[in-house]
């Protein structure tokens, strides 16, 4: 498949798509004319996939340097007429809120789709926040797909129904629907202006206190409005079971997934309410499913929003149905859930007969970790390795690393431990002052280009202006690497794949007023670790943009050109110091019983580790 | 019980092309007319950690596989297939690339790499259908190790409950590679299938 077939093939045609490819097919099949993003995990091929379809599907897409700008532009573009989206990772929203907060009063005139990709089990994120708290506390609509057809159709389904509601609507996604492949049939395209105009009209769109006060009633209605349409919504549908029964399960977004599953797999007699229209709850409907069961079980991930509502519901209405869900602890209110969690608790408290389990002992073996590392070849190493060597000169042992958000991160681990305090983007220079403030110890902060355009700047005003006292590293690789290299203010380029302005990390950094500002090549680790040593001597805010491009994306470009040079380690040298496996840890240097050898598979050539050897051992390969 | 569908989980190390392997095997089921559907982690994972795929074909919902119902698993790294083997069953088809890729803990002296003569002992004692396969030798005979994810397919292939024909793994092949690694990949995969036949009806 190519990408280009997401546009391009006919109406009919099947395509194997990733959730996050299917939502952008949902782009194009609505008619969307505006979308942004800054990317995140697990959103972020969505964004990747617009910047090659864009301009072909007629979109204007942007990666906006955060998501409150995203969010900005795709509210004023919707209150044109025209259908918007933006969409980002969960804490993403959090960067958003208050424009989303603001955007439920305001309304919209065109659809405008939100959509958070969640991650429960926090494979690529600081936190698991189930963002359905969102629609609750901005009182935004709420969809919730279990597929990529369903996501595509959601997307469709969610935009017009923020044009009847006049309202922005969440779609919420989790990573088994954003990273789940499967087929999607291609749908007709609506052609739809892609021109609004903006008609005035400051009672909508301006929320001045006197003008807000009529906003919140408004609101409200609009909400149950919302609430009928859910009532008789497809989105939320009955599943009978074949015979009478008391047992009622409700299962809301991707957890229906595995209750149907269960059902289907154990020949479980049970009715099934289908929940993906999640805010406002169909109330009526669910009275009458909980009232016409004895048993009711709510399965849903992470926190109990719709458990809360039947509950609240059953008290209500005096229902003395049985609910169990997560405030009985039946069901776990952490991580993301399987067919395996949810099957066992569905047999144990349906069917306890049918637990068969064969269960054998799987043989134990000690398995040696493997965490996520830096690419070989990874420029954030070399500049690492080159502030321990600094610190190590200076005889300084207690600094403090605040660190932030992206592949950097991974200093972390051993032998860098170069990340001692994360909160969120933009945090390392923020929190920096924070340590400067309260202790003695010498700080030394880590921010990516990308994250520092995001959410550095503000926080590295504030530090100049307040006096503030440290060394911040800006790892600049050119990229935003870890959400698979999207451009971003610094690059050249632009979402729609056309030339762009560059800001220039280090004008922005003077312009706010830092005098002491070095510029360095972190494979020059001598050039690199006296620049750290002379910022440790300065006083106020002193700023190394260490610059390297992503040896990742730098990676894809020799191999499109063949074959590069590589380093190998003449072990009749080699004194077995271990110097470039203890303090340095390149990924394709290896230790065996008596030998250090280097995996020429994986080795980039960065030729780093070739000043790092002691005696010489490393070599350019001939 | 009732399970109308296929399960295969593929294990391995980020950077190996896993990704690309699951993207093969559902464009192949999709030229079957075969419902398919899988699940695969990106971000964080794919810097050099633990990977895996997990692949349906069949009547079901969710790709997500339960402890010991995979009906094969494909992994691409031999430490990562004992991690996955609470997916496996004494059913279970376990093919497994011999190649170790030692992991910087190791090396680094925080954790040691199980010993694999042992490891394969115990594990062909409980899981009868082993099979082990040097898909790096293979991918370097059909002309470059940036193949051994293909190789893999080309074994997967062989597995008799394997529901996917030759000729349309194949054919996803020739249309997922630009057309001057066509020729290696399909190589690469012939290779791997001749390699996989060799004894896998016996197990
Ligand atoms: S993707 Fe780039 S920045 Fe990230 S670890 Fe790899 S080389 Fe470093
Ligand atoms: S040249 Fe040395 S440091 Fe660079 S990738 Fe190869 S082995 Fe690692």
């Amino acid at each position: 498949m190519q990408v280009e077939d997401i546009l391009n093939q006919p109406i009919g045609s099947k395509l194997f798509l990733l959730g996050n490819e299917a939502m952008v097919r949902g782009f194009i099949e609505a008619g969307v004319s505006v979308a942004t993003t800054y990317p995140g995990t697990p959103s972020s091929e969505i964004g990747n996939v617009l910047h090659h379809l864009a301009k072909k599907a007629d979109i204007y897409f942007e990666f906006s340097v955060n998501e409150m700008a995203a969010f900005q532009i795709a509210a004023a573009a919707a209150s044109t007429g025209v259908r918007a989206v933006t969409f980002m990772k969960h804490v993403g929203l959090n960067v958003a809120a208050d424009a989303l907060m603001s955007s439920a009063y305001i309304g919209t005139r065109g659809g405008f789709l939100i959509i958070s990709a969640d991650d429960p089990s926090m494979f690529s994120s600081q936190n698991e926040q189930d963002n359905r708290y969102y629609a609750q506390f901005a009182g935004l609509p709420l969809l919730e797909p279990t597929s990529p057809a369903e996501a595509r159709d959601m997307v469709k389904y969610g935009l017009k129904l923020s044009e009847d509601l006049e309202l922005p609507v969440i779609l919420r996604t989790t990573t088994r629907v954003n990273h789940v492949r499967g087929i999607v049939v291609l749908e007709e395209i609506e052609t739809r202006p892609k021109k609004g105009y903006f008609n005035k009209n400051p009672r909508q769109f301006v929320p001045i206190p006197s003008f807000a006060f009529h906003m919140h009633p408004l609101l409200l209605q609009k909400l149950t409005s919302a609430r009928n349409i859910s009532e008789t919504s497809p989105l939320n549908r009955l599943e009978r079971a074949s015979l009478n029964t008391d047992f009622g399960l409700i299962a809301s977004g991707i957890a229906y997934n595995y209750v149907r599953d269960a059902i289907d797999k154990w020949g479980l007699n049970v009715d099934l309410l289908k929940l993906g229209f999640t805010y406002p709850l169909p109330l009526n409907l669910i009275e009458d499913f909980v009232s016409t069961h004895t048993n009711i079980i709510i399965v849903e991930e992470l926190e109990p929003l719709v458990e809360k509502e039947v509950r609240a519901l059953a008290q209500q209405n005096n229902l003395s149905s049985c609910i169990r869900g997560k405030y009985d602890n039946t069901l776990p209110r952490v991580y993301e859930y399987t067919p395996d969690i949810v099957e066992k608790i569905l047999i144990n408290l349906i069917n306890p007969d049918k637990m068969d389990n064969p269960l054998f002992q799987t043989p134990e073996f000690k398995l040696p970790n493997r965490p996520p590392v830096l690419c070989p070849g990874c420029s954030h190493r070399a500049t690492f390795y080159s502030v321990k060597r600094a610190l190590q000169e200076k005889g300084i042992k207690d600094s403090i690393f605040p660190s932030d958000i992206g592949c950097y991160t991974l200093g972390i681990q051993p032998p860098y431990h170069a990340a001692d305090y994360v909160l969120c983007m933009g945090s390392s220079v923020g929190t920096a002052g924070g340590f400067f403030r309260a202790t003695n110890q010498k700080i030394i902060s880590f921010i990516g280009d990308s994250t520092f355009y995001h959410a550095g700047i503000t926080p590295l005003l504030n530090a100049v202006h307040n006096k503030h006292q440290f060394l911040l590293i800006i790892l600049d690789n050119f990229t935003t690497a870890m959400t698979g290299h999207q451009p971003h203010p610094g690059s050249n380029i632009d979402g729609m794949g056309d030339e762009a302005p560059r800001i220039s990390l280090e004008n922005v950094v003077k312009s706010i007023g830092v005098d002491w500002i070095k510029i360095v090549d972190p494979y020059d680790l001598d050039a690199t670790s006296s620049a750290i040593k002379e910022a440790l001597d300065c006083q106020g805010v002193k700023v190394i943009i260490s610059r390297r491009a992503c040896s990742l994306l730098e990676a894809r470009n020799k191999r499109k050109r063949g074959s590069w040079k590589k380093v190998i380690i003449n072990t009749d040298i080699c004194s077995m110091c271990e110097i470039c496996i203890h303090d340095f840890a390149c990924p394709a240097i290896f230790k065996t019983k008596d030998l250090i050898q280097i995996d020429a598979s994986m080795c980039d050539g960065c030729g780093v580790c070739i000043n790092i050897c002691p005696v010489e051992a490393m070599v350019w390969e001939e | 019980m009732n399970k109308n569908y296929l399960a295969i989980l593929i294990a391995g190390v980020g950077g190996q092309g896993i990704l690309k392997a699951g993207t093969l095997l559902g464009e192949a089921a999709l030229l079957e007319n075969k419902k398919i559907i899988s699940t695969e982690v990106h971000g964080m994972a794919q810097r050099g950690g633990s990977v895996i795929n997990e692949i349906k074909i069949g009547e079901v919902q969710s790709p997500l596989i339960n402890k010991g119902e995979a009906d094969i698993i494909l992994s691409f790294e031999p430490a990562e297939a004992l991690r996955v083997l609470d997916k496996a069953s004494p059913e279970t088809y376990l093919i497994v690339n011999t190649n170790p890729i030692i992991p910087l803990t190791v090396s680094s002296g925080l954790s040691t790499y199980p010993d694999l003569n042992l490891a394969w002992k115990i594990v062909r004692d409980i899981y009868p259908r082993l099979k082990l396969i040097n898909a790096r030798k293979i991918a370097l005979e059909a002309g470059n190790s940036i193949t051994e994810n293909v190789v893999l397919l080309g074994v997967l292939c062989s597995v008799p409950i394997f529901p996917i024909s030759t000729e349309s793994m194949m054919k996803a092949i020739e249309n997922g590679f630009p057309p001057k690694f066509r020729e290696l990949n399909l190589k690469a995969f012939n290779l791997g299938l001749e390699k996989g036949k060799e004894g896998i009806s016996l197990l």
